[in-house]
């Protein structure tokens, strides 16, 4: 097969003389050889020719991307950049660059040619998977923890529903309840699990509940969504847990579900049609912004804080939600809302999408900051008293981050927690 | 070259391990591989593809799941997959060696890889009863292993640090501390493949496998009986208590 890619070569003659004068221009070139000979085409070509990953061949060099690469802020990365690293002798598929990317898009949305590293990044990744090559073993640990448990924090599928003891409310379980529902909410493995998952967790139940929703969740029929597992490279894992999903999912009657997390509402309503599933998906936020004439009477407790709020990639840029978690704060007696200066559209990621939620230690090998420390010194910067998120992996990386750049005076709470409080009128 | 790997099949203590009178309630607990058998795995796989030869992979289903890490095991690289049916949640060690030794026999081994222990017995003595079963030399603690002809070159780990390299005649069993790269990652999707085309080996449990060294009577969570003091203060202050605690104790 004959190659896509020609090398480039060399215009100028190495010598010209006409009527005695050196016109090569010898004299007036660099002292070294131009890198322009250095080219080679073959480990672009070897990206471009992944399925999926066809768009790595088309970028051009503008640089639009590294202006808002969020990796590139902490480090010297960005899909302009990993052209060029190909360019010069970086085989993608091998090489720690390869798993930095969050697949935040905010690249694909300046991108004049479409270089979509949101389909690059998973082809790519799921080719050095399958050919055995490095995955950092962080991630491996997560993708067998959701191979085995059906959650990426590997913790027993009997208990995940376990946090409903504490909800303070009856959180019903369709498989108990024997009747259809209104909402079928889809919980989440963080949520679940994690502690401060389950703050939230709790608190969307007491919410829902007062504002009188006909809801249910799977509880332990419920699996991970794997969606950040399929960015990270694992198609497989993925189909394994849509299978399970899609299958109770059919199991009950609902006529639409809620999702806590902006990762799973990009799974379900995204990308699980491909699965044969096609229902009425919307976030949380979406969704309460919707009853906000029933909800605001609720919020009777002012939450005296100055509150900035940081945008989750799969909610805003991937799903298009930038005003129905702003109207939820404004919505909140109290509360002054600051923004960040990157906002909506160009918001900064967390660096948790794209498998990077189990990427931590890998990446800060590679990077000068996590991503999550970025943004809370950004968050912090706007002198905010509560640094607000609407996405289950932000809860403990913003905590984690606000402590680690001495900013504990940030607090960091989901959208959630904050309704809930100004319903409940607990400090 | 003939390998195999005998695995265990044990209780997850991810979560809090549920007790029911004399043993744990294996009805309330997920089953694990034993992570020193990943370990063997990958070891086993290692040696085959650097000096060739087939990898067998042998366990006790014990509660009816392990065809689940069987395939993982394939998936990693292993060729054959064989499971005792047991259906004996707690088959101890013992029992479980005298049951993996019987159907090893058949399958006449250059070498026997096993996890040199499992967080559930932790007696470590699957690889050491094997071994005098099948009438074979045991070497443990061990973290890579290179196969020449009929010699293995083994190091084997001690306390303190110290290390050191053994010449081992083949056929040997080999107790695996870890292996000398880490274990591999297995793409789901083959994992998936292999799940719908595998034939996995069954074997009825035979043998005796010298019983347990120690009979269970009774088994409970340990209970709290005291909590740990939180010194508080500035770091001099905390400094001052420290001083002062390791005085009182007479360690200072």
């Amino acid at each position: 097969m004959a190659p896509k890619y020609q090398k480039a070569i060399a215009i100028e003659k190495e010598q010209a003389v006409v009527d005695g004068v050196d016109i090569s221009g010898h004299w007036n070139r660099m002292f070294e050889q131009r890198v322009i000979f250095e080219y080679t085409p073959e480990l672009i070509e070897k990206v471009a020719s992944i399925p999926g990953a066809e768009s790595f061949a088309n970028c051009y060099q503008c640089a639009k991307c590294i202006a808002v690469c969020p990796v590139d802020v902490v480090g010297n990365y960005g899909p302009r950049k990993l052209y060029r690293y190909a360019q010069t002798g970086l085989d993608l598929t091998e090489a720690p660059e390869l798993w930095l990317c969050t697949t935040c898009a905010n690249c694909l949305r300046v991108c004049p040619k479409e270089v979509n590293m949101v389909k690059i990044m998973p082809a790519a990744r799921e080719q050095a998977i399958l050919d055995g090559k490095f995955v950092p073993n962080e991630l491996q640990q997560a993708f067998e923890a959701t191979a085995n448990t059906g959650n990426p924090l590997g913790q027993p599928q009997r208990k995940r529903e376990a946090w409903i003891q504490n909800a303070g409310v009856e959180v019903p379980v369709l498989r108990d309840l024997g009747r259809p529902v209104e909402v079928l909410w889809y919980v989440g493995s963080y949520p679940s699990y994690h502690p401060r998952g389950m703050d939230a967790a709790s608190a969307a139940a007491r919410i829902f509940t007062a504002l009188g929703i006909d809801f249910a969740i799977l509880g332990k029929e419920e699996k991970d969504d794997a969606d950040s597992q399929r960015l990270a490279g694992e198609k497989g894992l993925f189909e394994m847990m849509a299978e399970h999903n899609i299958e109770m999912f059919n199991k009950y009657e609902w006529n639409e579900m809620v999702v806590t997390g902006p990762h799973e509402l990009n799974a379900f309503k995204n990308v699980y049609p491909k699965y044969g599933f096609e229902r009425p998906v919307v976030h949380y936020t979406t969704f309460l912004a919707r009853h906000l004439d029933r909800l605001k009477p609720l919020l009777k407790h002012p939450v005296n804080k100055k509150i900035t709020y940081h945008d989750p990639c799969y909610l805003g840029r991937h799903n298009g939600e930038y005003e129905a978690p702003r109207q939820l704060l404004q919505a909140i007696p109290g509360v002054e809302l600051v923004e960040m200066d990157r906002n909506r559209q160009n918001g900064y990621c967390c660096g948790g999408g794209g498998g990077g939620m189990w990427m931590d230690s890998f990446t800060a090998k590679h990077t000068t900051m996590r991503l999550s420390e970025k943004r809370a010194m950004e968050a912090a910067s706007t002198g905010a008293d509560v640094l607000a998120v609407a996405c289950p992996f932000e809860v403990s990386r913003f905590e984690d981050a606000v402590k680690s750049t001495g900013n504990e005076h940030v607090g960091v709470l989901d959208i959630l927690e904050l309704l809930d409080k100004s319903m409940r009128g607990e400090p | 070259m003939n390998i195999v790997v005998a695995i265990k099949h044990i209780p997850s203590i991810a979560d809090e391990l549920p007790v029911n009178g004399s043993n744990i309630d294996f009805d309330s607990v997920d089953f694990v591989l034993n992570e020193f058998d990943e370990q063997s795995i990958e070891q086993a796989v290692l040696v085959k593809e650097a000096s060739g030869g087939t990898v067998t992979v042998v366990g006790v289903d014990l509660i009816g799941e392990l065809d689940n890490v069987l395939h993982l095991a394939l998936a990693k690289g292993a060729d054959n997959a064989v499971k005792i049916t047991a259906d004996e949640p707690g088959a101890d060690s013992h029992q479980q060696a005298g049951w993996l030794a019987e159907a090893i026999r058949g399958m006449s081994p250059d070498i026997v890889f096993t996890g040199v222990q499992a967080s559930n017995d932790l007696d470590g003595q699957i690889g050491p009863m094997l071994a005098a079963y099948l009438d074979l030399p045991y070497i443990g603690g061990v973290s890579s292993v290179e196969v020449n002809g009929g010699t293995a070159t083994v190091n084997k780990e001690f306390a303190g640090g110290v290390g050191a390299k053994y010449a081992v005649s083949l056929p040997v069993v080999v107790g695996v501390q870890a292996a000398s790269k880490p274990p591999r990652y297995a793409p789901i999707s083959k994992v998936r493949q292999i799940a719908q085309t595998a034939a996995i080996g069954k074997v009825a449990p035979s043998g005796d496998g010298a019983g347990a060294g120690l009979a269970l009577k009774k088994m409970a969570p340990p209970v709290a009986t005291g909590h740990a003091e939180m010194l508080t203060g500035s770091s001099k202050d905390v400094a001052a208590k420290i001083v002062e605690l390791l005085k009182s104790k007479g360690l200072a």
